[in-house]
């Protein structure tokens, strides 16, 4: 869980006009996410964000990711992987534990990820992680007819599925994912909601495998040049 | 029979609506205070804005008492998904991606666990750093 480690920022980082905003996209609400946010007991907003208004608004498609956002509202880096690795692919599933190798490569891309935060906070637009605006639009994704269609199915699903509708619901799921298959935080969601084994299951790690050479979290380049 | 359209994060209860096969006809009665639009001899309307109905294809729209609204929705260029008594209405991808290309942090309103709401602009001043996460 990420909730700890974003606490122990916020606590270094609020002293320089820092905040962190943490999201939790669940449909389930309080009851999925509440455990968590009372185990972390957060001291900067930490939201539920039952409807997945964010990743609508964002563009996001899994989770952690994350959005700078400067003291004016611009955004200075729009969404990408917030200080992960695709090193969870390489876990021995039946011991639960990833090669020294990996582990050694996702905390380094913690590491340098939350160094680059903490550079931004002290520094602001001088920043060099402050990306500049040719670089910030080229990082976008635009969305797609097929992409905003699959966001009325999901949150027609959302719906149903709050209103004691399961079935209905995975159907509209269903078309979602059909339509976005990019969309990590569609599947994902939808499995956990039609039975909450099935996110982490083997419909997941089939899916992750599926994937092949691409990525599950794509790498951040830091810096324009990096 | 009762209708729900979903749209901007809201939901509109649409009392006396009536279903067309894929299509949620809305009383003019009702429209207003529904979804905000009004009919009037230069088009649908909404505030300043008006968009003339596309020409021979009126009827498809607009009948002496109801307004296909969804219908309407989707000539506009919206989404749309449809099961049973309840329609959801997207963004349209041109509208996201000139927010997004604007590089304005859009606005939102979420609570915390407590309840209390939230919104990105109350943290106007700051450096936000935005982060999801989820049980799953």
């Amino acid at each position: 869980m990420d909730l700890p480690v974003w606490q122990a920022l916020y606590t270094e980082l609020e002293a320089k006009n820092f905040v962190v905003i943490s999201v939790a996209l669940d449909t389930a609400g309080v009851a999925a996410a509440g455990q968590w946010i009372r185990a972390a007991n957060p001291t900067y907003p930490c939201l539920i964000d039952s409807e997945h208004v964010v990743a609508d608004l964002y563009g996001m498609v899994n989770v952690p990711q994350a959005v700078w956002i400067d003291e004016e509202g611009m955004i200075v880096r729009p969404t990408e992987t917030a200080g992960t690795t695709d090193g969870f692919r390489h876990m021995d599933r039946t011991k639960f534990a990833m090669p020294p190798e990996a582990i050694a490569s996702l905390r380094e891309t913690r590491r340098t990820y939350l160094d680059a935060l903490r550079d931004w906070a002290e520094n602001g637009a001088e920043s060099r992680y402050a990306l500049n605006d040719a670089e910030r639009l080229a990082r976008l994704t635009p969305t797609t007819f097929d992409d905003q269609m699959a966001r009325a199915h999901f949150t027609l699903g959302e719906y149903l599925h709050e209103e004691g509708r399961p079935n209905e619901a995975q159907v509209e799921f269903a078309e979602a994912k059909r339509l976005h298959p990019e969309s990590w935080e569609f599947a994902r969601q939808a499995w956990a909601l039609e039975d909450p084994s099935k996110s982490g299951g083997p419909e997941f790690w089939d899916a992750v495998a599926a994937l092949g050479d691409k990525h599950y979290y794509a790498p951040v380049r830091l810096t324009a040049d990096a | 029979m009762p209708h729900t359209i979903l749209a901007e994060g809201q939901r509109i209860p649409v009392s006396s609506g009536r279903s067309e096969g894929a299509d949620l006809w809305i009383p003019m009665a009702s429209l207003g205070a529904a979804t905000g639009w009004a009919i009037k001899p230069e088009g649908a309307c909404k505030g300043e804005v008006c968009v003339p109905m596309p020409r021979g294809r009126e009827a498809e729209f607009v009948s002496p008492s109801a307004f296909n609204y969804t219908a309407f929705m989707r000539y506009m260029g919206h989404p749309i998904a449809h099961r049973g008594d309840t329609w959801c209405i997207a963004a349209r991808p041109e509208d996201r991606n000139e927010q997004m290309r604007s590089l304005q942090a859009p606005d939102f309103t979420l609570p915390d666990i407590d309840g209390n709401l939230h919104s990105l602009s109350d943290y106007r001043g700051k450096k936000v750093f935005l982060a999801s996460w989820a049980s799953w």
